[in-house]
């Protein structure tokens, strides 16, 4: 309780001396920090409030999946891929499972194929909903925030309907799905995703045209898309800059050829046009996810390839070939030809790639994911530089990262 | 010797009733912005969530008061005791009412009735910034420092809009003293339409009003200029360091300016208590209606419960309501409470606008604020001003 040992606060070292120029305040924000999503550290020079430099440091969050990984089984590693970028968990799934099914050079029936996508889909506007309430309570918008709550707990509803949890689903394996589709899941898709646009029209309400969220928004966190390319972002980020870049459409995976939607792009490459390509994401995948409901076709919904998935529950308790499979699958794991694939899907924050290596056992010799978040984060430092601290919390926002994701 | 009892017994009620305001603003507060949001708020500690301010106030007193070892000392206690000081004295110069007789004395619902009333809440709610940038001075944290620095910038640019804009209705009712100002806002034109500030000739201050509740966003650090507490931001702004009743007390302090504020807002701009239309067209009896309307709600959804536990707290919320409107309709009440009723009812009606902006808005960025405060607002403020002063010299 002592008021000599606590001299003025300049005094003691909270203002960092710089080489060059006028004395300068180092923030450290993060790793607990409201708004750096996660486990994020940024280390801010700042001189007043404008940042000079920005040097996010990365780690806080590393699990060793993808080291893990390589003393698992197959088909153990996609609870693990859900546990990297966990708000879009069934597109980490997917991107896994393709490129193993692209080793074992097994087709997935259409009705599987048809179903991964309707449920990438909901996964993607799920996560764009949580993206887009942090990203307004950044801003200090808070209501928006409850608003996609509210529909983001009816996908976690429908996700809990088809697998059983919530979150880490682990709902899409290799060669088909983890289960059968329940009974009734068309009414409950349904009637979650008919009136999904009209709740979009009420965030947009609520932001879209509001003076201080414009001002907040626009101009802000601006990068060129050379930048951009250089960094090797991907995504939503990508698109609000000019380019259509959409793996979707670039190299269908999972039938997505056969869907019709459009890629919304933007050329302001600012914090707004990063909103308005996520809304308009968000209407399009509810596009999506009506046509893969009204065009499910019938039919299987794992491949018929013994040697790969597990045999059906009732086959199990009553054919001996079925039993032999299902122990030789559970105790020895999937072999997995010798050599390597690489495959990509379009995850809410860019392109998520796999590239596994298999050298014939039933574990993997190596899975690398390559994170559209690790990517993303990239552009941090030279998107707020310059910019106020304000600046930064709204750009941090609309590189919509996943700490997870980043750190694996 | 009796100015003294009375005066002391006047102290008694108003502190008591402004500390209990500010205990339920905060749980009125939490309820609004729930509904607002899609959420239930406070509903655990007693009927509706009623006793949770009783909740709130026993956690800050039992929890650790943190004394970090960086702090500057003094000032770091000073900061949030000036804080609380400055904002419970301000509304000792607030009337609530005209002059009553209780018990065969004449008083005023009035702690103090000053002559340069309106000069004296400036006065202190000026003084109020050094609270918030000692606070962050003393705290010695990065984030509180900013705080604080945004926040003496803040105030004292927004000082200037809220002056001018309190300075077009003096204009028009010539005088400083808060009551002088409301007995000048009495009566009506063509018998309807009341003689408030923001419907008084020459020049109605319906501009004028606007600016102040604007600035006086900016002056309370409410959204959308909460910029010195920005959570995004700053953490927890000026007071991150502050624990226990110390962070209590610029909780309290912030209410409390809300409520002064808003008091003065209704005060000089909405005719103080006296009500929106004549006695004589039944204005009195507004509030009896209300709460009666209230009882049979109430009473109605108790009998229709849509939780059990609302069939029995429903119906005695429903008694008090109508308990309430008895008294209102009383002869020896209604002098009193009347008046009351159309003051409080001003200022809740203010701060449910504070709360519901709150839900709605975005925040502003630091340079958007101040470049609105002295590009906006001031012109704006200062126009509105010579208009008034030219319209009232020629008329």
């Amino acid at each position: 309780m002592s008021d000599v040992a606590n001299p003025a606060p300049a005094a003691t070292g909270e203002q960092h001396e710089s080489s060059s120029g006028p004395r300068r305040l180092v923030l450290n924000m993060g790793p607990q920090h409201p708004s750096t999503h996660g486990v994020l550290r940024i280390l801010i020079e700042l001189e007043g409030e404008t940042i000079v430099k920005a040097n996010p440091d990365i780690g806080f969050l590393h699990t060793g999946i993808e080291k893990q990984a390589e003393n698992e089984h197959w088909p153990q590693v996609t609870p693990l891929t859900d546990r990297t970028d966990y708000l879009s968990n069934l597109i980490n799934n997917l991107g896994y499972a393709l490129a193993v099914e692209k080793l074992l050079q097994v087709e997935v029936p259409p009705m599987a194929q048809w179903m991964r996508v309707m449920l990438c889909e909901l996964q993607r506007i799920s996560s764009h909903l949580v993206w887009l309430g942090t990203h307004a309570m950044d801003t200090g918008a808070m209501t928006v925030f409850f608003y996609c709550f509210r529909e983001r707990e009816n996908i976690l509803r429908l996700f809990e309907m088809f697998s059983g949890q919530r979150m880490m689903t682990s709902y899409i394996r290799i060669g088909g799905l983890a289960l059968e589709p329940p009974r009734g899941w068309e009414k409950a898709v349904g009637g979650f995703i008919r009136d999904f646009p009209s709740k979009v029209d009420e965030y947009e309400d609520l932001l879209s045209k509001n003076p201080i969220f414009l001002r907040r928004t626009q101009g802000v966190g601006f990068m060129s898309l050379e930048d951009l390319i250089d960094i090797g972002v991907t995504g939503p980020l990508l698109r609000a800059a000019g380019l259509k870049w959409d793996i979707r459409k670039s190299e269908p995976y999972s039938s997505y050829e056969r869907f019709d939607f459009e890629i919304p792009t933007r050329t302001a490459s600012d914090v707004y046009a990063r909103y308005q390509v996520r809304i308009d994401e968000m209407r399009q995948s509810q596009r999506i996810v009506v046509q893969a409901m009204e065009g499910m076709p019938l039919g299987a919904w794992k491949t018929d390839a013994p040697r790969v998935v597990l045999p059906d529950r009732e086959k199990m308790k009553t054919q001996i070939e079925a039993l032999i499979y299902h122990f030789k699958l559970v105790t020895e794991g999937i072999l997995v030809p010798r050599g390597e694939a690489y495959s990509c899907v379009e995850s809410p924050r860019g392109e998520l790639g796999f590239y596994v290596v298999s050298d014939g056992s039933a574990n993997p010799y190596r899975v690398f994911m390559r994170t559209p978040s690790f990517a993303n984060l990239q552009a941090l430092g030279p998107m707020v530089e310059g910019t106020l601290i304000a600046d930064s919390v709204a750009s941090i926002g609309s590189l919509d990262f996943v700490l997870g994701d980043v750190d694996r | 010797m009796n100015f003294y009892i009375v005066s002391l017994i006047k102290a008694a009620v108003v502190a008591g009733a402004l500390l209990t305001t500010l205990a339920y603003l905060q749980w009125i507060e939490r309820k609004v912005l729930a509904h607002v949001q899609l959420r239930l708020g406070p509903y655990r500690v007693g009927p509706h969530g009623l006793l949770q301010p009783l909740a709130d106030v026993i956690k800050l007193l039992t929890k650790e008061d943190l004394y970090p070892p960086y702090v500057s000392g003094f000032l770091y206690f000073f900061a949030p005791f000036l804080a609380i000081a400055l904002s419970l004295s301000a509304i000792a110069v607030i009337p609530f009412g005209p002059e009553i007789t209780v018990f065969g004395i004449r008083t005023h619902m009035q702690l103090t009735d000053l002559d340069v009333g309106l000069l004296y809440i400036l006065a202190i709610s000026s003084l109020g910034v050094y609270a918030v940038a000692l606070a962050g001075w003393a705290s010695n944290n990065k984030y509180s420092l900013l705080g604080g620095l945004r926040a003496s910038a803040q105030m004292i640019s927004y000082e200037l809009p809220m002056a001018l804009a309190l300075a077009a209705p003096l204009l028009l009712l010539n005088t400083l003293s808060l009551r002088g100002m409301v007995d000048g806002q009495a009566g009506y034109y063509l018998g309807i339409l009341p003689r408030w500030s923001i419907f008084q000739g020459p020049w109605p201050q319906i501009f004028g009003f606007v600016l102040f509740l604007i600035a006086g966003f900016a002056e309370t650090n409410r959204l959308p200029f909460d910029l010195p507490e920005a959570e995004s931001e700053l953490v927890a702004g000026f007071h991150t360091e502050y624990s226990s009743m110390k962070f209590a007390a610029f909780f309290m302090a912030e209410y409390c300016n809300m409520i002064t504020l808003t008091s003065v807002a209704a005060l000089l701009f909405l005719g103080g208590w006296h009500p929106l239309f004549p006695a004589a067209y039944g204005s009195d009896y507004v509030a009896p209606l209300l709460f009666a309307g209230g009882a049979v709600m109430c009473f109605y959804h108790g009998l229709n419960p849509a939780r059990r536990r609302d069939r029995y707290t429903l119906p005695v919320f429903g008694v008090v309501f109508l308990a309430v409107a008895a008294a209102l309709l009383f002869p020896p009440l209604k002098p009193v409470l009347i008046p009351l009723f159309w003051f409080a009812a001003k200022v809740l009606g203010l701060l449910f606008v504070f709360i519901w902006v709150r839900g709605t808005l975005p925040r502003f960025r630091y340079d958007q604020l101040m470049r609105f405060a002295w590009g906006v607002l001031f012109p704006v403020a200062m126009l509105n001003l010579l208009v008034t002063g030219v319209l009232v010299a020629l008329f």
